[in-house]
């Protein structure tokens, strides 16, 4: 979606703060949030790859105004109630409605560390020949999907070369819109920067994004 | 926009606002619970619990982990490393997750890494303008300044200019290279060893690496030179 979150290329977002000595939370309920989602991965409904577009989707003055872990908040919310887990009204009072299943076991503070060494590849090992080779010409498709979709609008009708060949991935667009993984290439392609920004930009200067063969076509 | 998430946002709401004051005066009309974030997220943990789908000492333990146990001394570690054995160097670019696997660091946020090196002629940036992708296992959890507007935003058409922010001049002649990371690939900056660093040992070096070198907003430097790194 054409969205706030898309933000390369724009002005005005002003400088850039930095803090000495910065605290990985800075606040505990920071930290509980961030293991929350984690914590909820393992459960096979619970679509973690969708986590993104709910942030999306949230209205974009409110996405500059919430912090990143706030925002999270909200996606996390909201995936819990999609994937039937549970409902608006359990989740704005904190309390499970009577009755309602207890769901065993959850990740297990032991498992956690092997649990983060695996992580969880969106790479997949499926013969899908590729669309695109290494040092060939591309254009990014212009086009504009309301859903989730990984290719900025900055790169859109725009040409680039073929710098490498990453793989076969899950396509985000299909999967996170509940249509399926359509696993396919991705590519590094390199941009010069005067073909993204024209004259005011740097002769020496490249951008390199990675797209999936669904976002290229030949150049 | 749907109730449900109205609902939710009326809650997180005002919670992480930046702008406490502007937040207040928003029209909070779905607000049926307290906006404080504290409150918010102990009411999510507390179901969760209770329903049996996560666990407290779980929870602690991830926390753990990342404000203890993964953070930029990985990334710094495979650095230095990559600066004093050429073999290692030869693998960290050729397949990059294998090569930083070796010394232990994998996983979350970082199952398919690629890593760019900085020449004399060549210097790389990465950023990640649709959300926050950064390459957890070597260099921990994103500062704040990494996942902030002006950063996602000015990075890809302004390098330069980012880079001079941080203190960093770059000679007209270099090839700058942003890698706008918001597919499933992790970069990690692989940068300059400094000059005179020669008689270093591996971890003399791996102290001098710094976070933002490795995100490629710094080179690295000797601190007898007095600049920051």
């Amino acid at each position: 979606m054409n969205g706030i979150h898309d933000m390369g290329g724009m002005h005005g977002m002003g400088p850039i703060e930095r803090e000495e000595n910065e605290p990985v939370f800075h606040a505990r309920w920071e930290s509980r949030i961030f293991a929350l989602r984690r914590a909820m991965r393992p459960w096979p409904k619970y679509n973690g790859k969708a986590n993104r577009y709910h942030i999306e989707l949230i209205p974009p003055e409110e996405q500059l105004r919430l912090s990143y872990h706030a925002k999270f908040v909200v996606s996390v919310s909201e995936l819990l109630v999609e994937s039937g887990f549970a409902t608006t009204e359990e989740i704005l009072k904190g309390k499970p409605a009577r009755r309602s299943p207890k769901l065993v076991p959850p990740l297990k503070a032991e498992q956690v560390p092997a649990f983060l060494a695996k992580g969880s590849s969106s790479r997949r090992a499926v013969a899908v020949e590729p669309l695109f080779k290494t040092g060939q010409s591309v254009r990014a498709r212009n086009i504009n999907p309301i859903g989730h979709t990984r290719l900025p609008r900055y790169a859109r009708g725009k040409k680039g070369t073929v710098d490498r060949d990453h793989g076969v991935f899950i396509f985000p667009d299909s999967n996170v819109a509940g249509l399926g993984e359509k696993p396919q290439h991705v590519y590094s392609v390199r941009f010069l920067a005067r073909e993204l920004w024209g004259e005011q930009a740097s002769p020496r200067d490249f951008v390199y994004i990675d797209l999936w063969d669904d976002y290229l076509e030949p150049a | 926009m749907d109730a449900t998430r109205r609902g939710f946002l009326a809650a997180a709401g005002a919670a992480g606002a930046q702008d406490l004051a502007k937040a207040q005066d928003h029209d909070h009309n779905h607000q049926v619970v307290p906006s404080d974030p504290t409150l918010r997220v102990k009411a999510l943990e507390s179901l969760l619990v209770d329903k049996g789908l996560v666990d407290r000492a779980a929870l602690d333990a991830l926390v753990d982990t990342y404000e203890h146990k993964i953070g930029p001394r990985n990334g710094a570690r495979v650095v230095a490393k990559a600066w004093t054995d050429p073999a290692y160097k030869q693998r960290l670019l050729a397949s990059a997750t294998s090569a930083i696997a070796e010394l232990g660091y994998t996983g979350e946020q970082g199952e398919d890494m690629v890593v760019v090196e900085n020449t004399s002629k060549v210097h790389n940036l990465v950023v990640c303008t649709l959300c926050s992708c950064y390459p957890w296992p070597v260099l921990g959890l994103p500062p704040v300044w990494y996942k902030s507007a002006p950063y996602r935003s000015r990075s890809v058409i302004d390098p330069r200019g980012v880079l001079r922010e941080f203190g960093l001049e770059l000679p007209e002649d270099v090839e700058v290279r942003v890698w706008d990371s918001t597919a499933e690939v992790r970069y990690l900056v692989l940068p300059e060893r400094p000059t005179g660093s020669e008689r270093l040992t591996e971890e003399a070096l791996a102290a001098l690496v710094t976070r933002d070198s490795m995100i490629g907003v710094a080179n690295v430097v000797l601190p007898q030179t007095g600049e920051r790194a």
